[in-house]
């Protein structure tokens, strides 16, 4: 179980109010804390096409990482006659960093499901899936359970609470594969297959899951979806910053006192975030902040300087815009909210030669660019990790990612190029101390960890 | 040439597994694959050999190669045997930062066995593993379903003290975490 964070912070709560309920895990305390109310106000006051208005109004942006608007994302489902559509959860939470859905999932399932209910009916859509990551096996007999209560109460099944709506919900586990976080090879994972991203377009709305239209979306995204009905979406986008509507959970991590999901308005400052006793509480031990990786692996590395303030000299806010000033050159990105923080005697070579060994694991192999160079960019941090590295190494590393970056079909390649560019954007003098001073050498044991190489040869090799 | 046993699902897991082929559309049983394969690696020891995967097969009516693609593909299907209790500590870098490879490298000791190998009595294997979700409570191990949290070498003692005295197979799952459709 994840910590629950006894005293959260005072800012405005719409997905973890209730958190601290007792019981609230289960249907009948969820239930009198106002629970599904969004299904009854949806199924029996409400169009499917009201709710996809109010989900529009909210301004709800895709909570994964990317960021694209949910209500928009809902307008483009295709509905021929006939043909079924599908509404698949993503909640295959796999970016380093990151794990606030399985907080969500862990003490407020409910919250998923009402979410699932809701956002299906807005569909038309009457079966439902929540692909979870395989490695969550105690979350699906959660899942499974409150899914059980849901169908026990009336709210799942044949003619839900009286009406014609019907709607299943089924929970079906993965086994291990970042790459089925993209959603087409999440859907190609959950027909049976290997996760291997598809061309796009056909785009899943139009041809998702067995060639129907089909919308796939984040926990979080999802667990908004309730709320949003309940209080309007105009109301919704009160919440927030400009364009980043509502609150937002982050996962803290890394080098702070008081890691754990924390529920933000955003817009409230990096700063306070970090900082202040109501979020991070500080770094660790009270050293100094050396950078953060603020979104997940997979968004540029920054700086303290410029994870405080942009270089523009303003002040650094938690929002999609705010993160994102100064583009890739001096910004970054909100991504998944996923915010690792790093210490002054953090190095970020080694670091990153955790998230290049991570990439090209989780590579499916599938476009050459990605496949090749994963593994490439692996073996040259590695080297330059040894003490062997060359100033050419840094370049062709350089090289190396740019030319992954939008060749290949899904975005694992930018994920796994952006993390290098942006430390030899930011910190290339370190790369040079571990070139020039291989006193620096230090040993990295596990560079041999791969399905196909036989560890024990390879040790015996070093 | 060594003789294949024919091989034997359990009434319980043959029952599990029809149930969950009724979860996703006519003609679409397929769908069922990756947790079939789940129940299967949990019956079986922790793997999956060839003549357990074309068990599968044949249960969901496929071709044997549709699911050898399908295991071989996804990092929590093992090919090969592993030891009784699977060992899985996260490695990528929120773990990292709090100390994994201090953990990885206890393990290795107190084992005496390196990363992706097992021990000679069968009891343990270790594996390092990519993030699973568990950053702001780092660093962590995963054996079976369970998560071992916010780690000490001292708890990492304790749990192969607990693991070295038990005889079941540590498995993600078992026949009571999926509902009954």
């Amino acid at each position: 179980m994840v910590q629950l964070l006894e005293k959260t912070n005072m800012g405005r709560k719409v997905l973890l109010e209730h958190i601290n309920v007792p019981g609230i895990q289960g249907y009948d305390v969820y239930r009198s804390k106002g629970g599904y109310a969004s299904v009854e106000k949806a199924l029996k006051t409400m169009k499917p096409d009201d709710v996809v208005e109010e989900v529009k109004k909210s301004g709800l942006r895709g909570r994964g990482g990317a960021g694209f608007p949910t209500g928009m994302k809902w307008s483009f489902l295709a509905k021929p006659e006939g043909v079924p559509r599908y509404l698949v959860c993503n909640a295959d939470e796999s970016e380093p960093g990151t794990f606030k859905d399985r907080y969500l999932m862990d003490y407020i399932p409910h919250l998923l499901i009402e979410g699932m209910i809701t956002s299906s009916y807005a569909l038309g859509a009457n079966t439902a899936y929540i692909y979870i990551r395989g490695e969550y096996f105690y979350l699906v007999r959660i899942l499974e359970q409150a899914i059980a209560e849901a169908y026990a109460a009336g709210m799942l099944g044949k003619n839900i609470l009286g009406t014609d709506y019907s709607l299943d919900l089924y929970v079906h586990p993965g086994a291990g594969a970042y790459i089925c976080g993209e959603e087409t090879a999440l859907l190609e994972s959950l027909e049976g297959k290997r996760g291997n991203p598809r061309i796009k377009p056909p785009f899943p709305a139009i041809a998702g899951l067995y060639g129907c239209p089909t919308v796939v979306n984040n926990v979080e995204t999802i667990a908004a979806v309730g709320p949003i009905v309940n209080m309007t979406g105009d109301e919704y986008a009160k919440i927030g910053v400009g364009r980043s509507t509502g609150t937002k959970l982050i996962s803290a991590s890394g080098h702070i006192k008081k890691p754990g999901v924390y529920e933000i308005e955003m817009g409230i400052t990096v700063e306070d975030f970090i900082y202040s006793d109501e979020y991070c509480g500080g770094i660790l031990n009270d050293k100094k902040l050396k950078a953060v990786v603020a979104g997940g692996s997979s968004v540029p590395i920054l700086p303290a300087d410029l994870i405080l303030t942009t270089a523009a000299g303003e002040k650094r806010l938690m929002s999609y815009e705010s993160l994102a000033d100064g583009g890739f050159a001096t910004g970054t990105m909100l991504g998944s909210g996923g915010f690792i923080v790093m210490d002054e005697s953090t190095s970020i070579v080694q670091n990153l030669h955790t998230f290049a060994r991570f990439y090209h694991h989780e590579s499916c192999g599938q476009c050459s660019p990605c496949r090749e160079g994963t593994g490439w960019m692996e073996k040259i941090i590695h080297k330059i990790l040894d003490g062997h590295g060359t100033i050419e190494d840094i370049d062709l590393l350089w090289d190396i990612q740019r030319k992954i970056e939008g060749n290949t079909i899904c975005p694992l390649g930018d994920a796994a190029a952006w993390p290098v560019a942006s430390a030899i954007r930011h910190f290339r003098a370190e790369f040079e101390e571990y070139v020039k001073n291989p006193s620096n050498k230090r040993e990295v044991k596990y560079y041999f960890h791969c399905n196909n190489i036989d560890t024990a040869a390879a040790y015996s090799s070093l | 040439m060594s003789e294949l046993k024919e091989v034997r699902f359990s009434a319980e897991s043959e029952v599990l597994i029809q149930n969950l082929m009724k979860r996703y559309p006519e003609g679409r049983q397929k769908s069922a694959l990756i947790p079939a394969l789940h129940i299967a690696q949990a019956e079986f020891d922790g793997w999956l050999s060839a003549p357990v995967m074309d068990k599968i097969a044949e249960l969901l009516s496929i071709k044997p190669i549709e699911v050898y693609e399908v295991a071989s593909f996804y990092s929590m299907f093992n090919l090969k045997p592993v030891g009784k209790c699977l060992i899985e500590i996260c490695r990528t870098s929120s773990c990292w930062l709090r100390g994994a490879n201090d953990v990885v490298a206890h393990v290795e000791k107190r084992l005496g066995i390196k990363d992706g190998e097992t021990t000679a009595d069968g009891k343990f294997t270790l594996k390092t593993v990519e993030c699973l979700g568990s950053c702001g409570t780092a660093p962590m191990l995963q054996i079976g379903e369970q998560f071992h949290e916010n780690l000490t070498l001292e708890k990492v003692d304790e749990l192969i003290n607990k693991y070295q005295a038990e005889t079941k197979h540590s498995a993600y799952l078992d026949g009571t975490t999926f509902r009954k459709n």
